[in-house]
């Protein structure tokens, strides 16, 4: 019998129980589904965070507490703002520098409140991360060296402090503190879920007083360009590591934070894959289950069919191939729901689901090879039976 | 001339309980029968229920293999033959009759019948043109199309024939084939099989417990026990 022929047979035998075939095949679909949309959505975030991180400009190096590794907790900032100047001192005018410091605060104007993230910033940042001013000016190196309470809004949180008004010359007002605005910044959209238009930017020095520390958070560098990306790196540390010990801060480049936030969104992705596995292997062991049914239920066929000259082998591969046609026919109605499903993920939360041709190409594949290594016993049990006791059997 | 299918001294044992236990039980289905069928030649073999009847006519027709003895298929002899060998011997040379049919359900006429052609690699343009010449051999060209369960009883046991004969068989082993007709139809079967082994030349081995069928062959065997009735055996070759 070819593979043509043992096809049609195993479709005819599946359309025979439509409905056993279809609840037979759920595991495998759930499990298909669910290995499609899972790798979609944490490609999802890979690719967010990508962006995210590519959004931030090119040739970035980020000071930040601690040792930045996979599985760190984070550590309290011993960063100063003398560590900023003397960064900015040492390394001279081929690179750009800002340091941070970020907390959320409710923002008011006038009989207007909104929550914002509240960021101390030098007057390079604007530079540092590509940010632009669309009406007013950016924070000045004045403003920061006096300290002046003095914001610039992002483009949604202008928008919601100031809906009918120019903010610029306008008064915000944080924990009771009255800061002017002047400088509103161009609109960036979200990433990761965050928007970053809700910022509201104003000198570190302020931010220091107005949050009672001393605290520097982060401390970005922009070198000139890529070539120079390594050797700023290495001055960079030399620079902290007169004042700071090696554990009380990393120096990264983008390509780092992607490196591991790419492992921990791997690892991510794999264990849920593994979870979507484990719902396939058990709709294998569903349709391996049914399959042993089916060669009971049949046994009499199988017995004619071996009369009329049928081979050991011409059995099995009948079991066989309609075991792989199950599975690969829950295999494809499970991608389908699982695209759909991403899609639908896509539009209604702000995590975009990526699907992957490897994944569905995985996916498919699976589900096949769930069928051959489900089906394989069944079907030789099917090819084994003894045609005089099979066509006698009731 | 070499004999279709021949047995020499043959037993058949079925174990039960299980194989090796003291408990076990040995049923002795045949034991020691001796016999051959020529080409073309129609024989009827009558006993009653449980006298081996179809564990013989299951030698005959390849599907087992006896447990002493020898078996031999135009000379050959079945213990040099592996399943597969036997496979194709089963689909090359023999057609079978059973008394339920066996037909596949929700499979037309046409289909049933191309069936053993499905193991011997013929295309489907070729499988379907010779169940056709097949089912009209039978007088059944009207029912092409037809499943099983939309068949009268004789009708089914037509569809049966025409796919023991699609093969062009040299051997039609039929086992109780007019068991589950009335006698009118059962009579009509064996006009057919009997008019297929005269104008085809096929040899026609013919179970029943029915005597009126018996009388329809030239040659009858009597069995009992396992055993052949020694008349019949030395009359066989007068
Ligand atoms: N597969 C089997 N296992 C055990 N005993 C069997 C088997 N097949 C047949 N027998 C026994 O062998 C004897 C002959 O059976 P069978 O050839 O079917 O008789 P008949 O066809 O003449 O009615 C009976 O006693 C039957 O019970
Ligand atoms: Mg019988």
């Amino acid at each position: 019998m070819n593979l043509a022929e043992a096809g049609r047979v195993a479709i005819t035998a599946i359309g025979a129980n439509r409905l056993r075939s279809a609840l037979t095949v759920l595991g495998v679909v759930i499990g298909v589904m669910s290995v499609v949309l899972l790798v979609a959505v944490g490609t999802g975030a890979r690719n967010e965070v990508t962006a995210g991180v590519e959004d931030l400009g090119s040739n970035l190096l980020l000071v930040v507490p601690g040792s930045f590794d996979f599985g760190q907790a984070p550590t309290l900032s011993k960063f100063s703002l003398d560590d900023v100047e003397r960064v900015r001192r040492e390394l001279g005018g081929a690179v750009s520098v800002s340091g941070n410091l970020a907390s959320g605060e409710t923002v008011r104007a006038g009989s207007v409140s909104a929550f914002a993230s509240v960021l101390g910033v030098t007057a390079e940042f604007d530079s540092v991360v590509n940010r632009e001013v669309g009406r007013g000016e950016f924070l000045s190196e004045s403003d920061v060296a006096t300290g002046r309470r003095v914001a610039v809004l992002g483009s949604s949180a202008a928008e919601a402090l100031f809906p009918a008004t120019d903010p610029i010359g306008k008064t915000v007002t944080i924990a009771g503190l009255r800061f002017r605005v002047v400088g509103v910044l161009d609109e960036l959209g979200a990433a990761l879920g965050v928007d970053r238009d809700s910022q509201v930017l104003m000198p570190i020095t302020a931010a220091q007083r107005l949050f009672g520390t001393r605290r520097v958070d982060t401390i970005f560098v922009k070198a000139g360009s890529a070539a120079d990306l390594d050797a700023v790196s290495q001055r960079l540390q030399g620079v902290l590591a007169e004042r700071l010990d090696p554990e009380e801060f990393s120096v990264l480049s983008q390509q780092e934070i992607l490196g591991v936030a790419g492992q921990i969104l791997d690892t991510l992705t794999l264990v849920l894959a593994a979870i979507a596995g484990i719902s396939l292997l058990v709709g294998g062991i569903g349709v391996s289950n049914i399959m042993l049914v089916s060669v009971q239920e049949r046994t009499r066929e199988i017995g004619l069919r071996k009369a009329l000259g049928a081979r050991t082998r011409d059995i099995t591969s009948q079991f066989l191939v309609e075991a792989i046609v199950l599975c690969g026919v829950g295999g494809l109605i499970g991608i389908g729901v699982g695209v759909g499903l991403a899609a639908v993920a896509t539009t209604f939360t702000p995590l975009p689901a990526a699907v992957t041709g490897w994944s569905v190409g995985l996916a498919f594949g699976v589900s096949v090879g769930v069928g051959v290594l489900f089906g394989t016993f069944p079907a030789r049990r099917a090819g084994r039976l003894d045609p005089v006791v099979a066509l006698r059997y009731e | 001339m070499t004999p279709v299918v021949e047995v020499v001294d043959v037993t058949r044992e079925y174990v039960l309980g299980g194989g090796r236990g003291v408990d076990a039980a040995v049923v002795r289905a045949l034991r020691g029968v001796t016999f051959r069928v020529d080409p073309g030649e129609f024989v009827a073999i009558v006993g009653p229920s449980g006298s081996g009847k179809s564990t013989l006519l299951h030698l005959l027709g390849a599907l087992d293999r006896p447990t002493s003895g020898q078996l031999r298929f135009s000379g050959r002899d079945v213990a040099e033959l592996d399943d597969t060998d036997l496979a194709a011997l089963r689909n090359r040379e023999i057609g079978f009759v059973f008394q339920q049919f066996q037909l596949l359900a929700r499979t037309s006429a046409l289909a049933n019948v191309g069936l053993p052609l499905v193991y011997r690699s013929s295309g489907r343009a070729e499988r379907r043109e010779r169940a056709a010449a097949a089912l009209a051999a039978v007088g059944l060209s009207h029912r092409l199309g037809h499943r099983p369960s939309q068949l009268s009883g004789g009708e089914q046991q037509r569809v049966a024939i025409a796919r023991a004969l699609v093969t062009q068989p040299r051997l039609l082993l039929a086992d109780e084939p007019t068991g589950n007709l009335d006698s009118q139809t059962g009579a009509d079967i064996m006009r057919l099989l009997r008019g297929l082994n005269v104008d085809a030349g096929v040899a026609l081995v013919v179970i029943t417990h029915d005597p009126e069928v018996a009388a329809l062959a030239p040659r009858q065997i009597r069995i009992r026990d396992g055993l052949l009735e020694p008349s019949t055996v030395g009359a066989e070759r007068a």
